[in-house]
């Protein structure tokens, strides 16, 4: 789980024309802790990203990265605090929580594809069922994703015939079929082989280049490096630091973090 | 340079696997006599079927009495199975004591039925969804006025007159098609997060689990009027059909809910955050996968639902095994020594055919929505 990757992508990245919004707030959490049952599993998160954000989440096992992101899209219901996404505030109100669903799209480490359905019934779903998409419309939406995620002659395989890459590559296309405003990546190339870890994050990198707001959380630092444009650090489920990449990596202040770094870094 | 240094420089091309076994000697060999154990085992055995097929072939075939038998003929000392008894009693045995003239009516249900069904379940067969509506909505609707009568100018049949294969039909056909819906439904509401719900659906189910069929079927039949207000009957086949969908529904339930189990969080997560609803996420995502995971235990519980149509006797009903006793008892005209087991061979029969059919059918599907996970 926590194998640290170096893996990078062979062409330059310019990020220099990736906006970051300075008005636009996509998610704020303020003063947000959550408790399973007794464990005090996320503290006092406090969290402004703005539109157009690329933030990697970095930490050790256990450190409540994956609680914090899944809190978002209300996977996990949080105690105290607020978290706001697009101006909606997250409440026990199942309205806002399909409200907030809709715009924010989520790829998980294992793919979580459905087997009984093809790659194409996969990706048109939702469009059809909640967006109320017209089925032939949605059906050109999917291929269109398929494409930029290179996988368009897989449309009407299952997902148990796909590799790992192909199978998370697909479960990107299912997320941005939705056409979210927020991406958000928990450890997306964790479970995959090393060689298919830069298929992946390729569509990663292409995604951040058009400007997505995305949160990942990762163990890949060649992404967080050439994409990020803010790197958070999490222990003991609270923030610890949080920086640019480029001081993040080459001066980092907390002696936790100069710890993690020294760790998995050579 | 070392000595286990190595670079390929062809790539070993496929070629095909083996052939291992060849003509007949071999495979004689390999399944029926691969050591001294498995020899005398395969000795045995066709001892066993050497012994047991003449005497059987005699029976049901050999000595046997044809459909256009007397009942002389199944009275003779060496004669095997009374066919004839069967084919003269047939028409009690599938309508019971239906107004004779009038069975046709029951006929058109059975052709109905039969219309509608068989392509429902011919996967190719297209408009499956109108062809439901019509097997599960108008088909009972349409049966229902048929059989009974009192409408159009049809003759009233009071449903104590229905008997037979009719009877075990009805119960078996309602009974699935409304115990499955049910039981998924107690099964949701047993995994639901509201405890009200939660609460009902458990103790329904546990409470219908822990007490025999009869026990439902004579408390429907002898408890239910003494609930209701004097003078109101409730009709013997609706106690019977109310009886056997609840008690089929509990168990269904259990059976979904091992299905439910078995499917991984993160397919809720994912139908989750794509923002798909509740009722979306179960009927697209959750239940087609749980249900295909437990077919081999739904199918086993419309099984033992069919079989268990023979307990309505119970409430007074007259089901195929029934009418088969019946007869067997009062048919003076066809008493020879083989007429009531040949009456009792002609129900285990007819029960043999539907159960074989029902468990065939369901291995077929299992194969057939094996597509998730095939490579």
């Amino acid at each position: 789980m926590s194998q640290v990757s170096e893996t990078t992508v062979d062409r330059p990245v310019d990020t220099s024309h990736m906006k970051v919004s300075s008005t636009n707030v996509a998610i704020e959490v303020i003063g947000m802790h959550k408790w399973y049952s007794d464990f005090h599993v996320l503290r006092d998160i406090n969290l402004k990203v703005m539109e157009g954000e690329r933030i990697v989440i970095a930490g050790p096992s256990g450190s409540g990265k994956s609680t914090l992101i899944r809190c978002i899209n209300r996977l996990e219901e949080h105690q105290e605090g607020q978290i706001i996404v697009n101006g909606t505030e997250l409440t026990a109100d199942l309205k806002r929580i399909d409200e907030v669903r809709r715009e924010v799209g989520m790829v998980f480490q294992h793919f979580n594809l459905f087997p009984h359905l093809t790659i194409l019934e996969n990706l048109t779903l939702a469009p059809i069922w909640v967006r109320g998409i017209p089925k032939a419309e949605a059906e050109a939406t999917a291929m269109h994703y398929l494409e930029r995620v290179k996988i368009p002659e897989q449309a009407l395989k299952y997902p148990g015939q796909l590799s790992g890459g192909q199978q998370q590559r697909v479960a990107i296309a299912r997320s941005l079929c939705m056409q979210p405003k927020i991406m958000l990546f928990d450890e997306p190339t964790s479970a995959l082989d090393p060689e298919m870890v830069k298929e992946v994050l390729e569509v990663m990198i292409s995604l951040a280049e058009e400007g997505m707001t995305m949160i990942c959380v990762t163990h890949e630092m060649g992404f967080a490096r050439q994409v990020a444009n803010r790197v958070i650090f999490m222990d003991q489920g609270q923030i610890i630091e949080q920086n640019e990449p480029e001081a993040f990596f080459s001066n980092p202040q907390h002696e936790r973090t100069k710890l993690f770094l020294s760790q998995i870094l050579h | 340079m070392t000595d286990f240094g190595f670079v390929r420089a062809d790539m070993v091309p496929s070629k095909p696997a083996p052939i291992n076994t060849s003509g007949v000697g071999a495979w004689f060999r390999k399944n029926l006599f691969a050591t001294p154990l498995d020899g005398v085992l395969t000795i045995l055995g066709l001892v066993f079927l050497v012994w047991i097929v003449p005497p059987l072939y005699n029976f049901f075939i050999g000595h046997a009495v044809g459909p256009g038998g007397t009942v002389e003929e199944c009275r003779l000392e060496n004669a095997g199975a009374c066919w004839a008894y069967i084919s003269s009693e047939m028409e009690f045995f599938i309508y019971g004591f239906y107004d004779i003239p009038e069975q046709w009516r029951p006929n058109i249900v059975f052709a109905l039925g039969a219309l509608l069904l068989i392509p429902l379940l011919i996967p190719k067969v297209p408009f499956k969804r109108t062809n439901a509506v019509l097997f599960l909505l108008v088909f009972p609707v349409v049966s229902y006025f048929l059989l009974a009568g009192g409408v159009f100018g049809l003759k009233p049949i009071p449903t104590e007159k229905w008997g037979g294969l009719l009877v075990t039909l009805i119960i078996s056909v309602v009974g699935i098609s409304c115990s499955f819906p049910l039981g998924i439904i107690l099964a949701l509401g047993r995994q639901s997060k509201m405890p009200v719900i939660k609460t009902l659906c458990i103790a329904f189910i546990e409470l219908i689990r822990a007490v025999p069929l009869i026990t439902i079927l004579f408390m429907a039949s002898i408890m239910l009027p003494l609930f209701m207000p004097q003078g109101t009957t409730v009709d013997k086949l609706l106690r019977a059909l109310v009886g056997v969908t609840l008690f089929t529904s509990a168990y269904m339930a259990e059976v979904v809910r091992g299905g439910l189990q078995a499917i991984p969080r993160g397919q809720y997560e994912a139908g989750a955050s794509l923002g798909l609803g509740y009722w979306q996420r179960m009927y697209f995502i959750i239940l087609p996968q749980a249900l295909k995971h437990v077919i081999p235990g739904i199918v086993n519980n419309f099984i033992s639902l069919f079989k268990d149509t023979s307990l309505v006797y119970i409430v007074g009903m007259k089901d195929l095994l029934e009418a088969v006793k019946t007869k067997n008892d009062t048919a003076l005209e066809w008493q020879s020594a083989n007429t009531a087991t040949t009456g009792y061979l002609f129900a285990a029969m007819v029960f043999w055919v539907f159960c074989f059919g029902m468990s065939r059918y369901s291995m077929y599907m299992e194969r057939r929505l094996n597509t998730g996970y095939k490579r």
